[in-house]
């Protein structure tokens, strides 16, 4: 073949590459298989009209390129809801934009046989080419457990490979496999219930009469799980008058019994058979050692103390260990940005790469301390097996607001931050728990807010103690406000799960996978992919952002001022921006709050990021970095603010009410972009912006009509 | 003569013998193992008494005692 210079060209042939699906249980090393297989050369998008991740990458197995598809971790292929499709669309080839697979590779854990078997057979059924990893055999001899892979094979008729993804070892006798079931046509499916299958070919013919075809493992789905996904979108493809025929088919088969639970009887009895003979089970030595860490882990006074160990130890990392790589970030930013201005003058162009687009790659780059680190801590505490313990010793504190113990470490990373506390999320197992989640996170105190706190309590809360000296007014204050973002998380999530979600039973059905010692290249691949998925999905909204809220700043321009202070004409510069002007036309909306237009312009101008406040209040105040005397300072300047009528604008209840907008509001694209990035849709991102800010602006709202109805009383 | 899952102390062990949740919780609590016949042995409580720990098919599953209570089981049978 010659050589094609043509980049569309390449495209094309590159969306032709047969697709080869990666499937498997959670906890059987199929991220890190997908990881070792594809290198880093991975892309990372939604599956349309749902919230689920599908993540791609370009392969090479058995020397034949191939792209890679990976199906979220699940336990079964039956479906209650779209996410849950996603595994039996794939399957099918009906994912918009994603082929018919030429191959499927099942990710087991080799340890664990019996249930991983539960999926193996579902997929097997499906009748798509299939290859079996067996995943984690470097673990067999220490859990005492033999596996005759090759009797394995020869029993489901489908290539079984012994590897282990995280040594590396196995990976081309794979991908050989793989290569070689995608040359031969697929293989004999196998039966498990031969009634089910009678039953599912008499529909399809019956579906194809009508002229509709549809693929046999839907319809399998559909039969099964009555009142699941799978017979939803049937009914809603054919019509209602289609749920008799269902209804009688499935008599016919399970006369009068539920097939759902006889699929799982059926199923398990048939891996019974199967693994007899092929799976050897020894009292592991093991077994003693993972009793013993069991029982110090989950004491209640040593494992919650290990517990709150490690939980102060994540937190101090996320908080403290990341804060001076972020300043340094931020120091640099601003050197580079004024080394700009330097070499290109403080005018339009210099303005655009010094406080655009550098200033939009810091606010970038500035998360990914916090994000690494943190990541760090996940990825080290889920391979180890420890995520599932603190989970289960956490649930039980976290049901209270409608959450389960997985979203204990998603919510107190937040503190730091809730960017990496939204992706976090992920180690979520229950779709509407991780939701609840990422709504409450951005509630949290994180540590952009602490400027925008240290600022107005400082300048406007009496420095009054208590109790001899041991309790401060502005500590308090500070507290309170601590104290309402965690009200506020908890009753977000609570009014999510029980009012929104009633319906929905949360669940916690948590495997506890055993303690590994984790593998650093494994940890190191998915802490790499993570930190480019942030840059490129969630960085580039942030970077656009930051260039957008520039230009209302920036346009249009000021004519120059030379006579007044440089100072003086970036205040009159940003009174006649359209971010300026937009402030004017809003400000009657925040006057209820107290606010004048000022106000408003730092408000507006924070968007991006909550600490932006502080330096649009020093450019709108004209404030002179310069003037050391303490007579030009932010503090002095808005102390002294003052309406038109002369009344000062910074009044207490005025300060209490802005903290308070600030505690509540999602002034922070940041969050938006990584909701949207998480969430897959605008419809969460939206929602929370319109209800955390609403709620800002109705409690400021209400505190400064109360607070200044009180103060003139 | 059947109890819930729940009644069960650390160590004990015994056999799934059906369900007194609905269908649907029947079935994904099934997918994990819980089918009938399977055994399952108690391993221990969270501090709180809840969650719980079982081992089922292998393996460590954990699960609230809510969702336990509707999982019957029997003696198992001595070998």
């Amino acid at each position: 073949m010659s050589a094609r210079p043509d980049a569309a060209a390449e495209a094309a042939a590159a969306a032709e590459d047969p697709i080869v699906v990666t499937i498997g249980n959670p906890n059987t090393g199929k991220s890190t298989l997908f990881n070792a297989l594809t290198g880093l050369r991975q892309k990372v998008s939604n599956y349309p009209g749902v919230t689920v991740e599908q993540v791609s990458g370009r392969a090479e197995l058995g020397g034949q390129r191939v792209r890679l598809v990976d199906v979220p971790g699940t336990y079964s292929l039956a479906a209650s809801s779209p996410d849950e499709m996603i595994a039996v669309d794939v399957l099918c080839g009906a994912v918009p934009g994603l082929g018919h697979p030429q191959a499927v590779i099942i990710v087991v854990d080799a340890t664990n046989l019996r249930r991983n078997l539960f999926l193996v057979t579902q997929v097997l059924e499906a009748g798509v080419p299939a290859v079996i990893a067996l995943n984690m055999t470097d673990l067999l001899e220490s859990s005492a457990v033999s596996v005759d892979h090759e009797a394995l094979a020869l029993r489901l008729g489908v290539p079984v490979v012994p590897i282990s993804a995280a040594a590396g070892d196995g990976l081309e006798r794979l991908g050989a496999a793989v290569a070689d079931v995608m040359a031969v046509p697929p293989q004999e499916a196998i039966t498990i219930n031969p009634a089910l299958d009678e039953a599912v070919g008499e529909l399809a013919a019956e579906l194809s009469e009508r002229g509709d075809d549809e693929h046999l493992l839907e319809l399998r789905r559909a039969l099964i799980d009555a009142g699941g996904y799978a017979e939803q979108r049937l009914l809603e493809r054919h019509g209602e008058d289609l749920r008799p025929r269902l209804e009688a088919l499935r008599a016919q088969v399970g006369s009068g019994r539920n097939l759902a639970t006889l699929e799982a009887r059926d199923r398990y009895s048939f891996i019974q058979g199967l693994l007899d003979g092929v799976e050897q089970r020894g009292e592991p030595g093991r077994q003693r050692a993972r009793d013993l860490a069991d029982r110090v882990l989950n004491h209640p006074l040593w494992g919650m103390l290990i517990f709150a160990a490690v939980m102060a130890t994540v937190f101090q990392a996320v908080f403290a260990w990341a804060a001076p790589l972020v300043d340094g970030i931020d120091y640099l930013t601003g050197a580079t940005g004024e080394m700009v201005r330097g070499v290109l003058g403080t005018g339009l162009l210099g303005s655009f790469f010094a406080d655009g687009v550098i200033a939009g790659v810091g606010a970038v780059v500035v998360f990914l301390p916090q994000i690494l680190i943190l990541f760090a801590f996940i990825i080290v505490l889920e391979d180890s097996g420890y995520m599932a313990r603190a989970a289960f010793l956490m649930d039980r504190a976290m049901r209270g607001i409608g959450l389960s113990g997985q979203s204990f470490i998603p919510m107190l990373s937040s503190f730091a931050c809730a960017v990496p506390g939204i992706m976090g999320t992920r180690i979520i197992a229950n779709r509407h728990d991780r939701l609840a989640t990422i709504m409450a996170a951005p509630f949290m105190t994180c540590s952009a807010r602490l400027p925008v706190y240290s600022l107005l309590i400082a300048a406007f809360v009496p420095d009054a103690r208590y109790l001899g000296g041991l309790v401060n007014l502005q500590g308090l204050v500070l507290f309170g406000l601590y104290a309402l973002g965690i009200l506020g998380a908890a009753l977000t999530a609570w009014l999510i799960s029980r009012l929104y979600w009633s319906r929905v039973k949360s669940r916690f059905l948590l495997e506890m996978p055993p303690y590994r010692a984790p593998n650093p290249r494994a940890v190191a691949a998915k802490l790499l992919s993570r930190a480019l998925i942030f840059l490129r999905r969630a960085g580039t909204i942030i970077f656009a952002v930051t260039l957008v809220v520039w230009a209302l700043a920036s346009f249009p321009r000021a004519p120059a001022a030379p006579a007044a202070a440089a100072t003086q004409a970036s205040s009159a510069a940003l009174e006649n921006s359209y971010l300026g002007r937009m402030s004017h036309v809003v400000a009657p909306l925040f006057a209820p709050l107290g606010w004048d237009w000022k106000v408003t312009a730092a408000v507006l101008a924070s968007f991006p990021a909550r600490e932006v406040v502080i330096a649009a209040l020093g450019t709108i105040y004209a404030v002179d970095p310069e003037a050391a005397d303490g007579s030009n300072t932010l503090t002095s300047r808005i102390r002294n603010a003052r309406h038109a009528d002369g009344s000062l604008v910074y009044t207490l209840p005025m300060v209490l009410g802005l903290l308070v907008f600030y505690a509540f509001c999602l002034q922070c694209a940041s969050t938006i972009a990584v909701m949207r990035r998480e969430t897959g849709t605008w419809r969460w991102p939206l929602a929370a912006w319109c209800y955390m800010t609403g709620l800002g602006y109705v409690s400021a709202c209400a505190i400064y009509q109360f607070g200044t109805m009180l103060s003139t009383t | 003569m059947s109890t819930p899952l729940t009644d069960l102390r650390p160590g004990q062990r015994a056999v799934v013998s059906g369900f007194t949740t609905d269908d649907a919780d029947a079935q994904r609590l099934m997918t994990m193992g819980l089918v009938e016949g399977a055994e399952v042995e108690f391993l221990r409580a969270a501090p709180t008494g809840d969650p719980i720990e079982i081992r089922v098919m292998g393996y460590a599953l954990s699960l609230r005692l809510g969702d336990a209570a509707g999982v019957l089981v029997e003696a198992a049978p001595t070998t």
